[in-house]
């Protein structure tokens, strides 16, 4: 077994790990971070992104152990408390989600991509999501939500049409 | 429309947690003491079982033990079922092959589940099972359909490899009108293999408690009833009352959770036999080779008309694979769910249709979003798109030559169904006028101009939902009722509990049901939770798919709370010292008609739990169940246009519009209702240009099994979409509504289909990857010289 410390979520955390073990294993297992899924076993799908020193990675791609000294948020570290992150409440205004599962990596990724570009376009939107896989919402609402809290104007499903 | 009651756009009650990385699936549920479970899967499609050695296996680091078929076997216990016996030509009777939780003695497709390996961590599990050693015997595969029934036998005593052969119309009136019809069109099609993929892999935790005899499974199932009846009354795995089945957060489903399997029977029987609670969470690989697959029909289709293009008659063969196994409702769905559809929007007067159900060396087939559905949709639609083509008729114009009436309904098919209501024309107007039908001509000329060749495809699909009457399925071999339960429960202070037989997996009922609670009610929405998933807390049910739970489940739910407000309305009569037949009830108000005395629903409620001054003869409490068994199905109908562009250089195909318009009878939140037809569309879409699963003919082995393989929908495949209603109430439930969940994934493949044939030229089979399409546009001869 390798400890392993590194901060989650802003805490100083130290796990005991087999060298094998993957970084999203011992988020979910060690450390009950269950936000963060995984849909796969090939790296494609994105359902177990997260943010490790600001950028985001594939948590099912990296050995626990490659996490020594990093600073991780999670799903769970978004919020500031009670307040949603502007992304996870467009998701909610947009209606970016329906069984949650890709929910997590989704908002993940999409945070960013604002932090490398603002004002994305739809297609700019839509090629970054590349890495990660939505079986429920046709991508639709989901690019939807992105563009809103990028700030663009955008209609929203709940304003009647 | 009250802000939070039908027909409002309102936010999900379950967002919240599920942005904030709360949401509770299986796999985020630990029980203390779990040990986990991996099972060893055939590397083979179809092989005797000789031996299978667990010792190595059983004495490796922190084995808890291995188990087999033979111990399932030596342990008596019973086998997974189809639950829909139908009945063949003649009145023979289906061929079911046996089903063990464990493959004994032979193993019959590749990810056929041979033994479990139960340890104390899932990666010891994982290590040891490479320690089982199976001896097989390797069998030929049988994998291609046309020559399935003249192959080995997938069960021993099933001749010809023959599920059923089934028939459905009146085949010598079909015969006589496609002799007499002025044009015949007539195509093979094939509707591609898939493989559902929900994101969140199937799961499952197996806990038996010593002290007490219960029985508790945590699954990924669209409905956990089901599975406790199933694996009570034939798995017998424990007495009903003795098996809790929780269904928690459930990562989308498509049709794929419905049903029972195997690697979750065995969680539950190993956790007994072991004296451990067992955690199985399927890798993704296991996913693609073990979880149903959905379509895998090859067809051969005839449409006859006369000589102003009025449809005669529609005579229909096909063939649908079933797989290794009768799954759950395997058998209900190229039969019920797909031949009873074929008459489709159309007023065709004779149409008979045949189906053979074979088995292969793959995985089950059974229901997977539309189910039976897009594949008549498809062949519909696809022979009425040839069948314009070959005789210089616009699609549109004959469609709508031959759409059924407003003034026919209800319309008897000759397929069994009678349509209880609908307005095709106005679907299909509101469409043509939505995507600029009559101006495609000139953006075809201008992609012209720039090399692209342009398209237009329609779809006019209809579809049976809202499933089912149970009298009607009773006689067609269903073995359960398809009603659904709802209980509403108040409490002292006036705050609701909605329970409900049906499962959300994403389609978001603790918003939708509650929003339905809120109109009849006149309880606010944020005083409302909605409770679904587990056995022991909520009433019975049947679960979740075929478009069934607001249809089916929320009429159970309305009408237990018109109990609530036949009780409130006695109590408030008493309370108002007016005669009962005196007092209205509206927007949470019982008032005395004509007066302004009044009791809100809130002291009504309470008078019912503290009944100091309360009618004599009446039980305290406000708590009420419905059971609902709808009438009839439910028949939402739509008209899709999709518009593509063409690159002739690399045969890419560009969907620059997709315009899909519903009738989905009354819908309750609008918002929720469009994400349900993007979802749908995406789908769709995915069978018709991206998905296929693949076996290897002579190997069985299925080379699609990862997302490398298999080509899943991304953000880039697809573009925004159109999507809008036109409304025909339901005229047999009480809310008037139809069921949206599986429209897009029926509507989208043909009119996408169609828009890609009219660009090229000719038909494509799905789906219809670049290669495909380029060898379209530029013939066999041209491909093979650049080979
Ligand atoms: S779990 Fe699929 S990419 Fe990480
Ligand atoms: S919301 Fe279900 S997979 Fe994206």
């Amino acid at each position: 077994m390798s400890e392993v410390s590194f901060k989650v979520n802003g805490s100083a955390v130290t796990v005991d790990v087999e060298p094998r073990t993957l970084l999203v294993d011992a988020l979910r297992q060690n450390l009950g971070l269950t936000g963060t899924h995984v849909g796969c076993d090939t790296s494609q799908c994105g359902c177990c992104v997260i943010h490790m020193d600001g950028t985001s990675v594939k948590a099912c791609t990296m050995l626990a152990v490659q996490a020594e000294g990093s600073a991780i948020t999670t799903i769970e570290g978004l919020a500031q408390g009670d307040e949603l992150h502007p992304m996870q409440a467009a998701f909610r205004d947009h209606h970016g989600l329906q069984c949650g599962f890709c929910t997590p990596g989704m908002i993940m990724s999409a945070v960013d991509l604002l932090q490398h570009n603002p004002k994305p376009t739809e297609r700019e939107i839509r090629e970054w999501l590349e890495g990660n896989l939505c079986r429920c919402t046709g991508y639709h609402n989901i690019v939807k939500a992105i563009q809103a809290a990028a700030g663009s104007a955008v209609s929203s499903p709940m304003a009647a049409e | 429309m009250t802000e939070h009651g039908i027909g409002a756009r309102v936010a999900r009650k379950e967002d919240k947690r599920f942005i904030t990385g709360h949401g509770r699936y299986t796999d985020d549920i630990n029980v203390p003491g779990q040990a986990y479970a991996f099972f060893v899967r055939s590397p083979l499609a179809h092989a005797r079982i000789n031996r299978v050695d667990t010792a190595a296996a059983t004495a490796a680091p922190g084995v808890i033990g291995v188990l087999t078929g033979a111990d399932v076997a030596a342990a008596g216990v019973g086998g997974l079922i189809c639950g829909w016996a139908v009945t063949g030509k003649g009145g023979a009777a289906m061929k079911a092959g046996a089903h063990p939780i464990l493959a004994h003695q032979k193993a019959r497709y590749v990810g056929d589940h041979v033994a479990v390996v139960v340890a104390r961590t899932y990666t010891q599990a994982r290590d040891a099972a490479e320690l089982v050693e199976v001896d097989y015997a390797e069998l030929p595969a049988v994998i291609d359909l046309a020559t399935a029934r003249d192959a080995t036998s997938v069960h021993d005593e099933i001749e010809r490899n023959t599920v059923y052969e089934w028939e459905l119309g009146d085949q010598a009136a079909t015969d006589a009108a496609l002799g007499n019809a002025a044009h015949v069109t007539t195509i093979e099609i094939t509707n591609n293999r898939l493989i559902p993929n929900a994101m969140e892999p199937r799961a499952a935790i197996g806990q038996y408690d010593v002290g007490t005899g219960q029985h508790t499974l945590y699954t990924t199932s669209q409905n956990p009833h089901v599975a406790r009846l199933v694996i009570s009354a034939f798995v017998g795995l424990a007495a009903e009352h003795q098996l809790r089945v929780v269904a928690p957060d459930v990562g989308g489903g498509f049709g794929s959770k419905i049903f029972i399997y195997a690697e979750e029977c065995v969680c539950l029987w190993a956790s007994k036999k072991l004296g451990v609670p067992i955690k199985w969470v399927a890798e993704r690989t296991e996913s693609f080779l073990a979880d149903a697959h959905g379509r895998d029909h090859v067809t051969k289709a005839s449409l006859a008309m006369d000589a102003d293009g009025t449809f005669t008659a529609l005579k229909v063969h096909t063939t649908a694979n079933m797989g290794a196994y009768l799954s759950t409702f395997a058998s209900s769905v190229p039969t019920y769910l797909y031949g009873t559809l074929l008459a489709g929007q159309y007023k065709t007067p004779a149409i008979y249709c045949e189906v053979d159900a074979v088995y292969t060396n793959t995985a089950p087939v059974d229901a997977y979003r539309g189910a039976g559905r897009p594949e008549a949709t498809y062949l519909i639609e696809t022979l009425v798109e040839t069948a314009a083509r070959e005789t210089g008729r616009d699609p549109a114009e004959l469609r709508r030559r031959n759409l059924i009436q407003p003034g026919d309904f209800p319309y008897q098919t000759p397929v069994a169904l009678a349509y209880d209501t609908g307005n095709y024309e106005a679907h299909l107007d509101t469409a043509l006028e939505l995507a600029d039908y009559n101006g495609f001509p000139a953006r075809k000329a201008e992609a012209a101009s720039r090399g692209k060749l342009r398209g237009i495809g329609l779809s006019c699909y209809i579809e049976a939902c809202g499933l089912a009457p149970s009298q009607v399925v009773g006689s067609l071999g269903a073995g359960v009722g398809l009603w659904e339960a709802g209980k509403v429960r108040f409490s002292v202070t006036g705050k609701l509990q909605v329970f409900t037989g049906s499962h959300s997996h994403g389609q978001g009922h603790e918003t939708t049901f509650a929003q339905v609670m809120a109109s009849k009610l006149g309880v606010h929405y944020d005083d409302i939770e909605v409770f679904h998933g587990d056995t022991d807390q909520t009433p019975m049910g049947m679960g979740t798919y075929g478009s069934r739970s607001l249809a089916v489940g929320g009429s159970a739910l309305a009408n237990a709370a018109d109990k609530i407000i036949e009780k409130g309305r006695r109590i408030a009569a008493h309370l108002l010292e007016a005669s009962e037949r005196d007092i209205d009830f509206a927007n949470g108000r019982f008032t005395v008609r004509g007066t302004n005395r009044e009791k809100t629903i809130g002291e009504v409620v309470f008078a019912a739990y503290v009944p100091h001054n309360y009618p004599e003869d009446l039980e305290p409490g406000m708590e009420e169940t419905a059971f609902y068994d709808p009438a009839n199905f439910t028949f939402p109908a739509g008209t899709y246009v999709c518009e593509v562009e063409v690159e002739p250089d690399t045969g890419t195909v560009e969907i620059v519009k997709f315009t899909a318009v519903d009738d989905f009878g009354k819908v309750v939140n609008p918002m929720i209702v469009e994400g349900q037809v993007h979802g749908g569309l995406a789908q769709g879409i995915g069978q018709a240009m991206l998905e296929n699963a693949v076996y290897d003919p002579a190997s069985g082995q299925l080379l699609t099994g990862s997302y490398m393989d298999y080509c899943m929908p991304r953000a880039d495949d697809v573009p925004s979409f159109d999507v809008s209603t036109t409304e025909t109430a339901c005229t047999h439930n009480p809310l008037g509504v139809k069921g949206c969940g599986e429209a897009g994934a029926i509507g989208s493949p043909p009119a996408l289909m169609n828009a890609i044939a009219d660009a090229v030229g000719t038909r494509v089979s799905m789906p219809a990857t670049p290669e495909k399409v380029w060898q379209a546009i530029h013939g066999s001869a041209v491909a093979q010289a650049a080979e």
